[in-house]
């Protein structure tokens, strides 16, 4: 092949389309504290944009659980606590997390595997058969990804057999009164695209994976998420590998939508890493894209005004965020 | 080498170098018919442009019709399916004219 034909196409940077657009996407407030508290998962998922997996040894300690606390008991506008991972579970401070930001009575919601429930930890082989039990005695908001309701795209997605565990793992939580509207305990799914292509529509997919789900499994769930695959990590380099990254780019700038723009998470959020520094979203994070000093680099430097005043660090990755309805960890985030 | 370049099928909008109110016309056709739910979801409509896509033996059409059975949630089970509708009723027509073949054997006393 030829040198010219090698190059890239050169794609607009994500902040000139906004400036292009007229947008201008600061800060508006820190209602959810987003903690990825470990990178060690059961599972080595395809797509993972944090390159989790079993092997991983990064924890978040006590110290820096207990100031995210000392973070949210102080500001009673940070009214949600996002618990993340790898399997955030397998952090060994996770129960006393959750079970002191309830305390505080911060609405608690946890980025579960549901496989890690039967799985336990690949590193100990402790048990966490007890998380169901667990989750519903906090009254935990349980986010699950699912990323498709049958075997064959789950699988392809999280390694073999994880559809089948996902399965005994939403009984399990049925069990305990999770997605059934009459007990308040919330389950909802996540879907993204088994590969290089945006997410259906979310409210449709919703009716469908209900409707299969509850036909084929007797599985029941209160909401869906669509989230697009960000073009970093795991997926970029799996895109890369399939010649698709510039393809799968430019179908994500093409798809560019201010009002989803708008939405995006980080303007209202801020995450922070196992060691305590402090980023824009989950995905900043993985990439280290540190906030600059003056905003406060660390959880021990944590000043709301500061960090409400800076200016949120934007890369190509977040045309993913921008494109159609718009995508976040809530989902959708622009009318479909 | 094909004569078919996936990167082509970006430049569909060419057709409108001359004549451009006809070309106008035709995607404003296409668009109301493909890109909105009407009677039939744009998930089923995908299914059936897939089905057709493969029918015609259209690369073009297999390409974008495969990404909008996936963007609209649809599974290779129902896209394999939607082929087999297609593939099945190719072979309908096929033998269901053998029925004029029997009329010709009739005609010449032979069967």
């Amino acid at each position: 092949m030829q040198e010219a034909a090698k190059q890239s196409p050169v794609h607009p940077a994500f902040e000139e389309t906004l400036a292009r657009r007229k947008l201008d996407l600061a800060p508006v407030s820190v209602e959810t504290l987003q903690v990825n508290v470990t990178r060690l998962c059961n599972q080595a998922c395809h797509h993972c944009h944090v390159d989790a997996s079993p092997k991983r040894t990064e924890q978040m300690s006590r110290a820096t659980v207990d100031r995210c606390l000392e973070i949210l008991e102080k500001h009673s506008s940070i009214t949600k606590l996002d618990i993340t991972g790898g399997a955030p579970e397998l952090n060994p401070h996770f129960d006393y997390f959750v079970e002191r930001a309830r305390a505080l009575g911060k609405h608690v919601m946890v980025r579960h595997n549901l496989t890690v429930t039967l799985d336990g930890n690949p590193q100990t082989g402790e048990s966490k058969l007890y998380l169901p039990e667990f989750f519903a005695q906090h009254r935990v908001e349980v986010i699950s990804s699912l990323p498709y309701y049958q075997e064959f795209f789950t699988d392809k997605q999280r390694g073999n057999g994880v559809f089948k565990k996902s399965i005994e793992s939403l009984r399990r939580l049925n069990e305990q009164g999770y997605g059934r509207p009459e007990s308040g305990l919330m389950l909802n799914l996540v879907y993204n695209p088994v590969g290089a292509f945006l997410p259906a529509p979310q409210a449709g997919l919703e009716r469908q994976y209900k409707k299969e789900l509850e036909a084929k499994f007797g599985v029941v769930f209160n909401g869906l998420f669509t989230i697009t695959n960000m073009p970093i990590n795991r997926f970029k380099k799996d895109l890369e590998r399939l010649g698709a990254y510039d393809e799968y780019l430019t179908r994500l700038i093409n798809a560019f939508n201010p009002a989803a723009a708008q939405g995006v998470m980080c303007r209202s959020l801020i995450s922070v890493g196992y060691d305590g520094r402090l980023f824009d979203c989950d995905f900043n994070q993985m990439l280290e894209m540190n906030l600059p000093e003056e905003s406060g680099r660390t959880i021990f430097d944590f000043d709301l005004d500061r960090l409400l005043n800076r200016k949120i660090i934007f890369d190509q990755h977040c045309y993913g965020c921008a494109a159609g309805a718009g995508s976040s960890c809530g989902g959708t985030t622009a009318t479909e | 080498m094909s004569y078919y370049k996936a990167k082509d099928l970006e430049r569909f909008a060419e057709i409108g170098q001359f004549r451009s109110e006809l070309a106008e016309k035709f995607f404003d056709y296409y668009h109301t018919v493909t890109g909105e739910d009407g009677a039939l979801t744009r998930r089923e409509k995908a299914l059936i442009a897939l089905a057709v896509a493969h029918s015609r033996q259209c690369p073009y059409c297999i390409d974008a019709y495969t990404t909008q059975c996936l963007e609209t949630g649809a599974n290779p089970d129902e896209m394999t399916e939607a082929v087999h509708v297609a593939a099945v009723m190719e072979a309908g027509m096929t033998l269901v004219h053998s029925v004029q073949m029997h009329n010709a054997l009739r005609k010449r006393g032979a069967m």
